[in-house]
């Protein structure tokens, strides 16, 4: 599927910042061991800019005897190809199984990169693309303008499920949940211990909420916390080794609800809930400001809707 | 320099006169928008304007949904506030509202719709007869004007038209207003909608006296929601009165106590 830049319906999931530059530069992924034949490649803690070529989620390789696995696909074309060489560069052998954790163009748009492998993604995200790929690609061209050349969105086939997946001698555990988004693919890798949680975690970076259910993530949150693990790979931010990200995450969400339900409860409009103080434990977290300014956008209609009372009756 | 020295005497001169009498060169707008003078020649038509740190404009640090962008208007600085006009130069219908404060401070919240990158400002009315205008230019993607409401695309706008939310907050210094009402705000510009806008709302107190007066535009958000700050006086029931371009009317009461419910009900 060409994905083009046609006419916008419905709520757009990235934010309209600065204007961007013409100029696109080149993309440096760079690796960190984590584990047996498990890397991570690491985003910018940043929104998406013409500075990061819209490169802020983090991806995860893999090493198997089948080819390198690689899970979600970056922003870009352009993206993706050097995240595809790097791969074959650390395994040896080119990309043969991409997952995509879920629809958001930093995490799904570098697909085309990786022709001959097997893209799987679950169900509700393929469905989810069909849907918003032509808007995020609207907005990811109009943002990020150069660094999109020949950006194509390819739909992953919706193959993943809950569930054991043998690929080329390594066991993933796969977990079908939902929260972020409307699916959220959470992947253990039993070899390494290590839980990659896509968006439904993130690390000392403010979680973002497009496209959130929040109690169906605080179910997601739930499963994930009781999926013994050794470390954490979040959708955003450091590798969690100290068991805190999937908490902080939590955290964050609960204390999100609460604070705007009581903005909507004492009386304040939008601009003013944005602009609330945000607690001192948060202190460390990147884009907090940001992502408040976003979640009362997607979170407080809602909320006024259910909190101020019917006055025509 | 020269000019703007200029520009300063005939603004002192104009307080001493009435303001319509005669027509003032513009002030330089400081957003360097292409349609400023097309837009102040219209909304001012000759009166005395200043740019004013007065009137704070309050805009978001990035516009999330340029179909729903929230703009605060706090003009509680200056004294007798007449009008609050807000407008973005370079929206297809560039004026949101124009609030008339009666018996209110000069105050209101909304969000209105952007069809692109554009200045969003509050011009501000004074009993002398100045304009103090204030804003800032707004980043935002094409198409919220020229895009379909959410209820035309899922098709269930007609199920909830008209639904009338609200409450209100006692304080020491001001009653806190807050209105919502469920409408498709069509702007017209898209294909085969026309037109059709809230155009009206009034609160007014028990006697039915009016304290605020709002003129609405279609280029005000979905589901509008107003935030507004009257005076203290207004301490027992009021009525919330509306219509639109179709020429339906709403109507709601909003009882005094209704702010202290919701605040207790979200009580952690
Ligand atoms: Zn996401």
């Amino acid at each position: 599927m060409i994905a083009r830049r046609g006419v916008l319906l419905g709520a757009l999931a990235l934010p309209v910042i600065a204007r961007a530059q013409g100029f696109a530069g080149a993309y440096a992924p760079a690796a960190i061991a984590i584990g047996e034949g498990i890397w991570l490649v690491p985003g910018a803690d940043e929104a998406l800019e013409p500075s990061n070529g819209g490169a802020i989620a983090n991806s995860v390789i893999m090493a198997s005897d089948a080819g390198a696995i690689v899970v979600d696909s970056g922003p870009s074309l352009g993206f993706g190809k050097a995240l595809a060489a790097l791969a074959e560069q650390l395994t040896g052998k080119a990309p043969a199984r991409v997952y995509i954790t879920h629809l958001h163009p930093d995490h799904s748009f570098g697909s085309a990169a990786f022709a001959r492998a097997e893209i799987h993604s679950l169900p509700a995200t393929r469905t989810d693309l069909e849907r918003d790929g032509a808007g995020f690609s609207d907005a990811m061209y109009r943002l990020l303008q150069g660094w999109m050349a020949g950006t194509e969105l390819i739909l992953p086939q919706p193959a993943a499920a809950d569930g054991v997946v043998t690929f080329g001698g390594r066991r993933l555990r796969l977990m079908a949940l939902s929260g972020h988004s409307a699916g959220d693919l959470a992947i253990l890798d039993e070899a390494s211990g290590t839980l990659i949680a896509g968006d439904l975690v993130f690390h000392n970076r403010a979680p973002t909420t497009p496209h959130a259910d929040l109690p169906a993530w605080h179910a997601a949150l739930a499963r994930l916390a009781a999926t013994p693990h050794r470390q954490c790979v979040p959708g955003h931010g450091p590798l969690d080794r100290g068991s805190t990200a999937i908490a902080q995450t939590g955290d964050w969400l609960r204390w999100l609800e609460d604070s705007l339900r009581e903005a909507v409860g004492s009386g304040l409009d939008m601009a003013e809930a944005a602009n609330l103080p945000i607690p001192a434990r948060f202190a460390d977290m990147a884009m907090a400001r940001y992502e408040l300014t976003r979640s009362v956008s997607h979170l407080y209609p809602r909320f006024e809707a259910e909190l101020l009372p019917r006055i025509d009756g | 320099m020269i000019r703007s020295l200029l520009s300063l005497a005939l603004g002192a001169s104009a307080l001493a006169t009435p303001a319509a009498a005669l027509a003032e060169p513009l002030p330089a707008d400081p957003l360097g928008s292409p349609m400023w003078e097309y837009h102040a020649g219209k909304l001012f038509a000759g009166a005395p304007v200043v740019f004013d740190p007065r009137v704070m404009v309050a805009l978001p640090m990035l516009t999330e949904n340029q179909h729903v962008m929230p703009v605060t208007v706090d003009a509680r600085a200056l004294n007798e506030v007449k009008r609050i006009v807000i407008f973005a130069d370079l929206n297809p219908i560039p004026v949101a509202v124009e609030y008339t404060p009666l018996a209110a401070h000069a105050f209101i919240a909304t969000r209105i719709k952007l069809d692109q990158r554009t200045p969003v400002r509050a011009a501000v009315l004074t009993a002398d007869g100045v304009w103090h205008v204030a804003g800032g230019w707004v980043d935002a993607a094409g198409g919220g004007c020229s895009a379909p409401p959410v209820s035309r695309v899922r098709g269930d706008w007609a199920d909830h038209l008209g639904e009338l939310r609200g409450a209100v907050w006692q304080g020491a210094d001001a009653i806190r207003v807050r209105m919502s009402l469920r409408h498709p705000m069509d702007t017209g510009l898209v294909e085969n909608i026309p037109a059709y806008n809230l155009e009206q709302l009034t609160v007014s107190d028990a006697h039915g006296t009016p304290l605020a007066r709002l003129v609405v535009h279609g280029s005000v958000s979905e589901d509008p929601v107003f935030t507004l700050m009257l005076a203290p006086a207004a301490k027992g029931e009021l009525a919330v009165s509306g219509r639109d371009t179709g020429g339906l009317e709403f109507g709601g009461r909003l009882l005094p106590t209704s702010g202290t419910r919701i605040a207790a009900a979200v009580a952690r």
